[in-house]
C-alpha cells in the first residue's frame, strides 16, 4: 500500500481517514475497503524512512488531528515508482509446476489435471460474470478491474488448451 | 421429461482420399431437460462435427442419435429438415441470415414455419428484438447490420421457434465486448426459463454460464462434470490479478 498512499499525498497533505477515503472512492470495489489501522501503520513506516512528514493541526473540542505531506525524498521513491516496468502478472505459474511435474511422480496423469483445472477457472469465470452483474455501469475502476481479470483468465483457458495439445 | 438428447457410442468417420479420418470416437452423452452444456476443447477435438450430428447437420458413420426419446440418427434428410423446424435452434459463428429478408422477418420465419400463429409468432419476435436490443433495426435489411448485430439476430431467430434444444457452435465468435454481453444475458435468461442448451464455445464468458462443461479431446470424451457455483460471496469483493 506504500506507494499508493505516496500517491494520495503527492496530490494534496491528509490525515489518516481521508487517505481510506479517498481509496475507496478512487477504486470503488475494486481495491479491498482499506483497514485503518494498516493505514497507520504504513504511514508510520512511510514517516520513519522519511518520505512523508506528519504535523499536529489543533482543532476545538477534539484531539489534534495528525496531517500527513509528501516529502522530495517521498517524491522520488514516489516518481521511481511510477516509472519502472511493472512485472508482468505472471512469472511463474503454480499449476504448470504440477503440471509438468505430476507425470514424474505417478500422483495424477496430466489429462485429469487439465480437465480439473479447466473446470475450476470457469467457476472462476462465472464468479466475475456475477460480480459483474453486481457492480454498477459508474464504477468504472472497478469494471476495468474485473475485465481485466475475465481476459487473464480467458488466456489461462487458451493455454491449458495448448498444454494439452502438447503435453496430454 | 424425458431425456433431451442422447448418443449412443456416436462415431464420425470422414474420408480424405483414400485415407478415413476419425472426428469423433464413440461418444456417449445425455442431456437433460433444461441442461446447459459446454462444450470445449482444442480445435480438431470433434466439438463442430458433435453439434453438427445432434442437429441432423452431419450424418454419423455409426452410433446412435435421441432427441426426446425418439431416435433419429436413421432420419431421411426431409425429416430431418422437420424436425429441425419444430424442435431445434442453431446459432453458428457466421450467422446465415436470409439476406433479402428483413432482420424481423427473418426472426419471425421460424416461428411460422415450426407452426405458431402469426399473432404468437409476432409476439415472440418482439419479444427476442427487445431483449436482444435490436427493435429499432427490425426493418433493416441484414447487409446493414454491424457483425455483432447479425450474431445477435441470429440468436434471436434460433429462439423463435421456442426449440427443445438450442444448439450452438461459437456464437460469440466474433462479438465486441457490448454485443457478447447482450447475447450473454439472453443465454441465461432462456436458460433459467428451462432452455435446453447444448454450445460449442472457446469463450469463457460464455461457457462459464452454463452448468456442465463437457471436454472433447482427439475426437473422446476426456471429462464431464459440472461447473461449481460459489455463492457465498460477501462484501469486499477484491479481484487479485497476480
Amino acid at each position: 500500500m506504500r506507494p499508493h498512499l505516496l500517491a494520495l499525498l503527492a496530490k494534496e497533505p491528509a490525515h489518516g481517514y481521508e487517505l481510506k477515503q479517498a481509496l475507496e472512492q478512487t477504486f470503488g470495489s475494486a481495491y479491498p475497503s482499506p483497514n485503518i489501522g494498516q493505514i497507520y501503520v504504513t504511514l508510520g513506516r512511510l514517516e520513519k524512512d522519511g518520505l512523508i512528514r506528519v504535523v499536529d493541526v489543533e482543532q476545538s473540542n477534539r484531539p489534534n488531528k495528525k496531517v500527513y505531506y509528501l516529502t522530495a525524498k517521498g517524491r522520488e521513491v514516489l516518481e521511481a515508482w511510477v516509472d519502472e516496468p511493472t512485472e508482468g502478472p505472471r512469472v511463474r505459474d503454480e499449476f504448470f509446476m504440477k503440471l509438468v511435474l505430476a507425470p514424474l511422480t505417478g500422483i495424477a496423469d496430466r489429462m485429469a489435471l487439465i480437465s480439473r483445472q479447466r473446470r475450476h477457472y470457469l467457476s472462476l469465470m462465472s464468479d466475475l460474470n456475477d460480480i459483474l452483474a453486481r457492480t454498477p455501469d459508474t464504477d468504472r475502476v472497478a469494471m476495468l478491474l474485473i475485465e481485466g481479470a475475465m481476459l487473464h483468465l480467458q488466456a489461462d483457458l487458451d493455454w491449458l488448451e495448448r498444454c494439452q495439445e502438447d503435453l496430454a | 421429461m424425458s431425456t433431451v438428447v442422447k448418443t449412443v457410442n456416436l462415431v464420425k468417420i470422414y474420408q480424405d482420399g483414400a485415407v478415413p479420418v476419425p472426428a469423433v470416437r464413440g461418444v456417449d452423452l445425455q442431456v437433460e431437460p433444461g441442461e446447459f452444456v459446454a462444450i470445449m476443447g482444442p480445435s480438431g477435438s470433434g466439438k463442430s462435427t458433435l453439434v453438427h450430428m445432434l442437429g441432423g447437420l452431419d450424418t454419423r458413420t455409426s452410433g446412435e442419435i435421441w432427441l426426446d426419446g425418439k431416435r433419429v440418427d436413421t432420419l431421411s434428410e426431409s425429416a430431418w429438415a422437420l424436425l429441425r423446424r419444430k424442435r431445434i435452434g442453431f446459432v453458428f459463428q457466421f450467422f446465415n441470415l436470409v439476406a433479402n429478408m428483413t432482420v424481423g422477418d427473418n426472426v419471425e420465419l421460424p416461428a411460422l414455419l415450426s407452426g405458431a400463429s402469426p399473432k404468437v409468432a409476432r409476439e415472440r419476435r418482439e419479444s427476442l428484438l427487445a431483449a436482444l436490443n435490436l427493435t429499432d433495426r427490425a426493418e433493416a435489411a441484414p447487409a446493414q447490420l454491424s457483425g455483432g448485430e447479425q450474431q445477435r439476430v441470429a440468436l434471436a431467430r434460433a429462439l423463435a421457434n421456442e426449440p427443445s434444444l438450442l444448439l450452438a457452435d461459437e456464437p460469440t465468435g466474433n462479438l465486441d465486448s457490448r454485443n457478447t454481453r447482450d447475447v450473454l444475458r439472453l443465454l441465461g435468461e432462456v436458460h433459467k426459463e428451462g432452455q435446453t442448451i447444448v454450445m460449442v464455445t472457446h469463450d469463457a464468458r460464455v461457457a462459464s454460464l452454463a452448468d456442465r462443461l463437457v471436454s472433447l479431446f482427439d475426437g473422446e470424451i476426456v471429462d464431464d462434470g459440472r461447473i461449481a457455483r460459489r455463492r457465498t460471496r460477501t462484501a469486499g469483493e477484491v479481484i487479485d490479478l497476480r
